[in-house]
């Protein structure tokens, strides 16, 4: 599906280097102490073994039908070998996938300094350019200006301005210096001026990868809570034929035809749910890599399979619902100004203002009013009544005036937050125009930034011009993807830093279910555990070291690659990406992982009854030769119903693997909906497709003269 | 077929509808507690069993409990029947009860089974009957009830607080018997005794018949046996012949009253399903599952008898249903109850576990006897005995939302609780323990030689005998096929096992499963989340109950009935 495919490293199904590995570990994987993991391919294992066995004293006696008891032996060892083969692929896509992964994620370099100069301070000539994945805890690296910081660590010299847009969504930089409060430094930001040599405190995502590779290769693969749940059941139906298959000698025995032990086990592999058997963990570790497949690193099986679950996905606004900068939408004057005039002073206070709102107030001036960008010093020619226009000089934000603007010899413009440009023109004397507050207010009810736009002119107090609507823009397709989300049952709540007003604006133009206003991290805590409360299942994303808290309270925590190291560790996937709408694939990939499990479930049990059908008359028909009347697929003979049915059972599992690999395919709708589309499919599926594959087979095996 | 016996179907299929919403709405007031008119009664019951009736017992309480309750009245049985001849009320000083039949006789009566290996009137004192028999015919229907409601309470109890408790099992017992048993019985036994089931305390009555042989005829309180034993799915009948006796069952009437009767507390518990976990939908769904699959049963075994035995038609003699002759096969039926109502009758007797019969199900022809042996081994889960049919279901359903919750692509939820590893566990022991029983009893006596001495017919029907009665023992009913011996140790030992199994074996699990439940927190619904009611639901459940639970014994009915059936088409009878 085209959001899936996103981003995604498409690999041929089955890669030949990977299966021609597969096999070989198929063969590697019938060591009795793996096959204990799972009780229904141990069963058939077993059922190898007693057939083989049986067969070589066929063999040795010279017993006439000893090739039949073969074939059988054969294909009970390939059942065993397919089930092994679909697990091995999963291992290998995933391993295939995480060295790709690994490769693209290695492109960025890092300059690692060796040795320290005696006065403490590092020698800069001899950086040794390594990739940033194979850095480690203590190495000490230089940026400089331009570069991306390999990774998390402590400025351990020299002061910069570093852009970490990327992780706080502020376009502002901020200044990192060693010592103090400010020395920490987070991988994936952008050192903008000077330099910085930085001690890497924490191994990059390599180890992320490290981790989750173990735990597709099944050393440290734990079983999860649902996998555990339906190994149980498995294993109950397991034990149910088990009866069923062994009591059945007694009451042929009493019929007056005792049935061969071959037979007896090749009923049983055949009634045993060994479809769903041999795929589980096949479809376990498919779910990963596909999480792969969308760069995220999920640490934990347990993890994904609780993404299916989610019924609150908590999404951070900034960057996620709306893009990470606001746009100029309108220009609002006020006490009667002249709404050219308002412009022209909005456009002159942002010409050097590289913020991306600044940039956006000029390009809406060009396009609304036809305004064309000035160079500094140049004239805007239709207002000759103002002195001194010739040399703006740009004044940039500043934390402390909280405003910015342009200063052209004695004539100021400034542009920022109501209430501190509001403080700058009554702290000069000037008034407040008595309808600026209406208009500022109507623009937060709107979900925009209101900010307010003054002048001063040579010692005139100041005057208040008018209001720049700066405008949150969601992004494109939010809306619908949020209608998906609900007609799966999930809700969405949008996490701001803005008033209530405004949130509940944006969250209505966005089409959230809800919102949560002015918060600050703990709020966004408390909001979790009253969810977790209410027995639903949290899902959110989170990069910064205040969000480790909640990232590990949620059920799934998302940290962004370009996040601290302590949210990656408190979080239990990792997107390579810092994409957090990819929370929403995310889920997507959980829920299919649970609906093939689920489907394949299905379609095993389905299948039993063509299996009864072809091997209960097969059996019984020499003694009652009206049992005839079952064999409703007219199979060539006894031998050949058998054969076929085991055959079939074996080759479905190798025909169902891309299904294991792939997932089922999903679509979002309302639980009834896909229930309904998944039963026909699997189950009224798995009823019939059997009869005509055994059928099939019967006809070839004849064709073919095995039987 | 006929109309005549279509509407009388339609008829009763009538009247089970119109009864469940009222009877369960009853149901509820009992089991919250909030109907009191018995108070003063129930408060001197708890008094003197010295039982706290206010304690909400953990699953563990309530099921040591349970189990306390009925190994303790089941050894009381067995040490009565052993003592008879030294109690009271045996004026014709009938000896000692047989260990082997004392034995299957307690075990059977108090697993709600009243599989009877041994005449009444020959081997049991008055003292007995009143006292044992009598008193489990409520007793172990009101436990069924009770370990249902509780069942329910699990599913039911919202969020973390319940803890694993259930309520509490003394309360449960008492006022199944006292709100619902007594009263109900109290009034069909009157309805019975207008119809013309006699209730007395004469001695037998010695009658010149037309012919004028001498005939004894036996006497006794029948109408309020015979109500306790529809009403309680018990079926012990009064007289030998059960329900096809003219005093126990003597007219169309009494025949329909004492049908419904087995369906009514069942069909109404599933009601009360709906109301208490709050939806109503959901219990509406499991019923139609439940009668779909009876409508089913009935069909089957109506045609099948209806079309009466080829054989006898290829001979010549007339089977066609006409105003004189009721057609099909009457062999083994009373004439005043025909085809339809005999078929009805079996099905609803093995749908429920209640056991009574009122035609010879060895003489049915080989599916219309499939049918019955299905619905035992289904675990008789359509209606169902009382409580036992419900929890019976309930493990179905577990199981039908785990299979199938998991294509929805969550964590599959019941109600809102998640079904996790230990659920499905207890729902798999559940499934394991019926199987087993049937299975290996059925082996062990299908090759032994004393168990195919029991035998009184030859090829696969002499073997549906045997699986019939260790279906029927297992699943607590009590029909036979009237071929089986029953009488030896072989049997009454295997059989009183396999009816033991076959309750507390699966009672457990259905306890535990509710405990766990109750533990669970509640994740409200959403339209993500499976969906328990509705015509897809209804039809899923179904598949689950057939696949699951009549997969296991397909092997064993194709060489019973089945391949009878396909041989007495060939013209081969047994």
């Amino acid at each position: 599906m085209a959001t899936l495919s996103q981003g995604t490293r498409r690999r041929p199904l089955f890669d030949p280097p990977i299966v021609r590995r597969a096999m070989r570990d198929a063969v590697r994987k019938l060591d009795p102490r793996h096959q204990l993991r799972n009780p229904v391919m141990f069963v058939v294992l077993v059922g190898s073994v007693f057939t083989t066995f049986v067969c070589a004293r066929e063999l040795l006696g010279g017993t006439a039908g000893w090739g039949f008891t073969l074939q059988l032996a054969l294909w009970l060892w390939f059942t065993v070998l397919f089930a092994n083969f679909a697990e091995a692929m999963a291992e290998g896509r995933g391993k295939a996938q995480a060295d790709s992964l690994r490769k693209s994620r290695t492109q960025t370099t890092a300059r690692r300094l060796t040795g320290e100069s005696r006065e403490g301070k590092f020698d800069q000539r001899g950086p040794v350019a390594v990739d940033a994945e194979r850095l480690r805890r203590g190495d000490v690296v230089l940026c400089l200006p331009g570069d991306m910081i390999p990774g998390d660590g402590d400025v351990v010299e020299g002061v910069a301005s570093v852009d970490e847009s990327a992780i706080t969504g502020e376009s502002a930089p901020v200044i990192r210096e060693s010592g103090g409060d400010r020395s920490a430094v987070t991988g994936g930001t952008k050192v903008l001026s000077d330099y910085l040599v930085i001690r890497i405190t924490a191994n990059p995502g390599e180890t992320f990868l490290d981790r989750m590779i173990a735990l597709v290769e099944g050393a440290s693969r734990q079983k999860t809570p649902n996998e555990i749940a339906l190994t149980i059941l498995l294993s109950g139906l397991t034990i149910v034929f088990l009866l069923a298959v062994t009591t059945l000698q007694p009451f042929a025995i009493y019929a007056g035809g005792a049935v061969s032990v071959p037979v007896l086990i090749a009923l049983l592999v055949c009634l045993i749910p060994t479809t769903i058997g041999g795929l589980l963990s096949a479809i376990g570790i498919a779910g990963m890599d596909r999480m792969i497949q969308q760069n995220v690193i999920a640490m934990s099986g347990r993890a994904v399979e609780a993404a299916g679950d989610v019924n609150t996905l908590l999404l951070d606004k900034t960057g996620t619902i709306t893009l990470g900068n606001r746009q100029a939408a309108a220009f609002v004057p006020v006490n009667g100004t002249a709404i050219e005039r308002l412009v022209d002073r909005a456009q002159l206070s942002s010409l050097a203002d590289e913020t991306p709102e600044g940039r956006s107030i000029v390009v809406l001036a060009k396009e609304q009013f036809g305004l064309r960008g000035r160079s500094v010093g140049a004239h805007a020619g239709e207002t000759p009544s103002e002195p001194g226009v010739l040399g703006p000089v740009f004044v940039p934000f500043s934390a402390s005036t909280r405003m910015s603007g342009a200063d052209n010899g004695t004539h100021q413009v400034r542009k920022g937050a109501a209430d501190a440009v509001l403080r700058w023109v009554t702290d000069q004397g000037g008034k407040v125009p008595a309808d600026l507050s209406t208009v500022v207010e109507s623009i937060a009810r709107d979900g925009g930034t209101p900010l307010v736009v003054a002048e001063r002119d040579g010692s005139a107090t100041p005057t208040v011009l008018g209001v720049v609507y700066l405008k949150d823009i969601v992004k494109g397709g939010m809306r619908e993807r949020f209608d998906r989300l609900r007609a799966m049952g999930i809700r969405t709540v949008m996490i701001t830093g803005d008033n209530p007003l405004t949130a509940a604006a944006i969250a209505q133009e966005a089409g959230v279910d809800d919102f949560l206003a002015e918060a600050k991290p703990e709020d966004k805590m408390a909001l979790i555990k009253r969810e977790q409360a209410g027995g639903r299942l949290v899902a959110m994303t989170g990069d910064g070291t205040n969000d480790a808290p909640a990232l590990a309270q949620a059920d799934v925590g998302v940290s962004m690659n370009t996040g601290t190291q302590a949210a990656k560790e408190a979080g239990n996937m990792i997107d390579l990406d810092s994409n957090p709408t990819k929370l929403i694939e995310i889920v997507e990939i959980g829920k299919q992982l649970l609906m093939t499990r689920g489907s394949l479930t299905t379609f095993s049990i389905a299948n039993d009854v063509a299996k009864y059908f072809a091997i209960i008359p097969a059996m019984f028909v020499a003694t009652y030769p009206a049992l005839q009347a079952l064999n409703i697929m007219r199979l060539h003979s006894p031998q050949s119903a058998i054969l076929s049915s085991v055959i079939f059972n074996a080759l479905i599992i190798v025909a169902l693997i891309p299904l294991a690999l792939r997932g089922v395919r999903y679509r979002p709708a309302a639980a009834s909906v896909i229930l309904r589309r998944n039963l026909v499919l699997y189950g009224v599926g798995g009823l019939l497709v059997p009869f005509a594959g055994i059928k099939l087979i019967d006809v070839i095996l004849v064709f073919v003269g095995l039987v | 077929m006929t109309m005549n016996g279509w509407l009388q179907i339609a008829f009763f299929c009538a009247v089970l509808l119109a009864a469940t919403k009222p009877l369960g709405l009853y149901l509820v007031r009992v089991f919250d507690g909030s109907l009191r008119f018995l108070r003063p009664i129930e408060r001197m019951i708890y008094r003197a069993a010295g039982v706290n009736p206010d304690e909400d017992q953990h699953w563990t309480r309530y099921t040591a409990a349970m189990l306390l309750f009925s190994v303790a009245s089941m050894l009381l049985t067995y040490a009565v029947l052993r003592l008879q001849h030294r109690l009271p009320l045996n004026p014709q000083h009938l000896a000692a009860v047989p260990d082997r039949q004392a034995f299957e006789t307690s075990a059977s009566f108090t697993t709600n089974t009243n599989w009877q290996s041994y005449s009444g009137e020959s081997m049991m004192s008055y003292f007995s009957q009143m006292t044992q028999l009598a008193f489990h015919n409520f007793a172990s229907a009101a436990v069924g009830i009770a370990v249902a409601v509780a069942l329910v309470r699990g599913i039911a109890r919202r969020g973390g607080e319940a803890r694993g408790r259930l309520g509490n099992f003394w309360t449960d017992l008492t006022r199944a018997t006292l709100y619902v048993l007594v009263p109900m019985s109290l009034v069909l036994s009157l309805a019975m005794i207008q119809q013309g089931v006699i209730q007395n305390f004469k001695p037998y009555v010695e009658v010149t018949t037309l012919e004028g042989a001498k005939q004894v005829l036996a006497m006794g309180p029948v109408a309020s046996q015979e109500s306790i034993k529809q009403i309680g799915t018990n079926g012990g009948g009064f007289f030998n012949a059960n329900a096809a006796h003219p005093f126990e069952n003597p007219t169309p009437w009494s025949n329909f009253l004492s049908v419904i009767a087995i369906f009514l507390i069942p069909s109404a518990l599933v009601y009360y399903l709906g109301r208490a976990v709050k939806n109503v939908a959901h219990g509406w769904s499991v019923w139609a599952a439940m009668f779909l699959l009876f409508l089913g049963g009935v069909g089957v075994t109506y045609w099948s008898e209806a079309r009466g035995n080829p054989t006898h038609a290829a001979r010549g003699v007339d089977v066609v249903a006409s105003a004189t002759n009721p057609g099909g096969n009457m062999e083994g039926k009373e004439v005043r109850f025909g085809v339809a109502n005999s078929a009805l009758y079996a099905v609803v007797t093995t749908d429920a576990s209640c056991g009574a019969v009122n035609a010879m199900h060895d003489s049915f022809t080989p599916l219309a006897g499939l049918v019955p042996i299905v619905n035992m081994q289904l675990g008789e889960v359509i209606f169902g005995g009382v409580g036992a049919g419900l929890y019976g279901m309930l493990i179905f359903v577990v199981l039908t939302v785990f299979i199938a919750g998991l294509m929805v692509g969550r964590t599959p939820e019941y109600l809102g609780k998640k079904i996790q590893a230990r659920e499905v566990q207890m729902t798999m022991l559940y499934v394991l323990g019926a199987a087993a029983s049937v299975l290996v009893f059925t082996a062990i006596s299908s090759i032994a030689t004393s168990g195919l001495a029991g035998r009184n017919n030859m090829g696969p029907h002499g073997f549906s005998e045997i699986l019939y009665a260790f279906s029927s023992a297992t699943a607590n009913n009590g029909s036979a096929f009237a071929g089986l011996t029953g009488s030896t140790y072989w049997y009454n030992t295997q059989l009183g096992i396999a009816t033991l199994v076959g309750r507390f074996a699966l009672i457990v699990p259905a306890l535990a499963l509710g405990g766990f439940l109750a533990e669970k927190r509640v994740v409200p619904a959403s339209v993500g989340t499976f969906p328990v009611s509705g015509p897809l639901f209804t039809l899923l459940l179904i598949g689950v109950v057939l696949i699951v639970g009549a997969l296991t014994f397909f092997p064993a009915l194709a060489l019973g009935p089945i391949v009878e059936h396909l041989l007495m088409g060939a013209g081969r009878l047994f």
